[in-house]
């Protein structure tokens, strides 16, 4: 518990520290003015999205070949917060385009590869609503998890050969991005990449009690 | 080789069953066909119209058909409890896999052609001269479409409101099948024909993975 709430603490004092650096730090964009400061929680919440995927796709491959429970809970936990993730990029991408393309949503190719991806992983929690039995829902949620991350290089391939109006990413190619945007875009991943730790940790926690909870009324029963 | 005899074997009964009651194929074409006349009220069927949208409209039609085409694959399976003694008659359990994907793209490339003419005289696209090349653009769209419904109709068999769980699982994952497949299918609507072997890729790439995915890990769906 103690452990828990020190790095609550921590988590929360990053998370200060990058929305402080977001707003007070990081130079103000040329063109676009204040708003482009949405950058800082918009791209980092992105990959933060995408790496709580890769975990969840990591829990399902682990559930399918050990058939520990504890990988099917990583599998949800992490799913769960990429889809929260995803949904804080879906929702503060609009926030940016209205004033920077003048409309509030643009099919271009990361935006709809986005959604897409948003819209993947919302069926997979769906499904698991769906399943009755745990070792079947383990299972088959498993199952759609290992198909729904391999889609989704191939999600962003067909819509970036297909349309792309959307800025090329600059942080990792270009030296254009200026050094002290560069550092604090940094700061904003980490504490996500913190947070987003913390939540899978908590919702791991949570399922962990469940099944504990489980198999004591199942030895209540059998008395 | 096992798999495969295994397989062929499987694919007969698979044939025989449908070929015997036609239920799939006709209520199937129907559907699409539905599909497509009520496609030609939300824009003007005119020539040019056509040739820009109708190739997304037409793969979109596949689409949400093979949702409902793929559905009693596995859950006739349920219904008569004949899924043990499919998994008991076959030593690799990928062959039942493999015998149903091929089935459902025969029966999804059997409705598609009958469609694709009956949008041609509809939407007055000439569909005959790059009838081969469309056939494989049909083909490895079709594969996608029913290597990852096939498994996934496994899936959605074994949960609650599972006739609306499929579309929910399967449409969002066929995106990257749906843009490829229109976009060669334009090209090929265009006077050149022309084969685009980018898009061709693409369909390839989704074939591959899933059918891979489908080969490592198909087996753990079937258990009891």
């Amino acid at each position: 518990m103690a452990k828990t709430g020190v790095y609550t603490l921590l988590v929360c004092l990053l998370m200060g520290m990058s929305a402080y650096a977001a707003f007070y730090i990081a130079p103000t964009e040329v063109t676009m003015g204040l708003v482009q400061r949405i950058f800082y929680l918009h791209a980092p919440s992105g990959m933060t999205s995408l790496a709580a995927f890769l975990v969840s796709f990591v829990g399902s491959v682990l559930y399918l070949l050990t058939r520990k429970p504890k990988w099917d809970w990583l599998a949800v936990s992490s799913a769960e917060v990429g889809v929260a993730f995803c949904t804080v990029v879906l929702l503060t991408g609009p926030i940016w385009a209205h004033p920077a393309w003048g409309v509030w949503w643009a099919w271009d190719a990361r935006l709809t590869s986005t959604l897409v991806l948003w819209l993947l992983y919302v069926a997979f929690l769906i499904l698991r609503t769906m399943m009755e039995d745990d070792g079947r829902r383990a299972v088959v949620s498993a199952f759609f998890g290992v198909f729904a991350f391999l889609d989704v290089p191939l999600v962003y391939g067909s819509i970036w050969w297909w349309r792309t109006q959307h800025p090329q990413p600059v942080v990792f190619t270009s030296a254009a991005l200026d050094p002290t945007m560069r550092k604090v875009f940094y700061l904003s991943w980490l504490s996500l990449m913190c947070l987003m730790a913390l939540l899978i940790r908590q919702r791991y926690e949570l399922e962990s009690s469940r099944e504990e909870l489980r198999v004591l009324e199942q030895e209540l029963e059998a008395r | 080789m096992k798999l495969l005899s295994h397989t062929a074997v499987l694919l007969q009964k698979e044939l025989q069953a449908e070929f015997r009651s036609h239920e799939l194929l006709t209520t199937a074409s129907i559907f699409i066909l539905i599909v497509i006349v009520l496609f030609s009220f939300t824009f003007d069927p005119t020539s040019g119209e056509s040739k820009q949208f109708g190739p997304g409209l037409l793969w979109l039609a596949f689409l949400f058909s093979a949702s409902l085409m793929l559905q009693p694959s596995f859950l006739k399976e349920k219904t008569n409890d004949t899924l043990s003694a499919l998994r008991l008659a076959v030593a690799d359990p990928f062959a039942i896999f493999l015998a149903k994907l091929c089935a459902n793209t025969i029966f999804l490339l059997i409705t598609e052609l009958l469609l694709l003419l009956v949008f041609g005289v509809f939407f007055n696209v000439s569909v005959i001269s790059a009838f081969p090349k469309l056939a494989l653009v049909f083909f490895l769209g079709s594969l996608g479409v029913s290597t990852t419904g096939t498994a996934l109709s496994a899936v959605s068999s074994q949960a609650r409101m599972r006739e609306v769980l499929l579309p929910i699982l399967l449409l969002p994952l066929l995106v990257p099948v749906l843009i490829p497949s229109a976009e060669a299918t334009r090209a090929l609507f265009e006077p050149e024909h022309a084969l685009r072997w980018d898009w061709l890729g693409i369909l390839i790439a989704f074939d591959l993975v899933f059918l891979t995915a489908l080969w490592l890990f198909g087996e753990y769906l079937l258990e009891e």
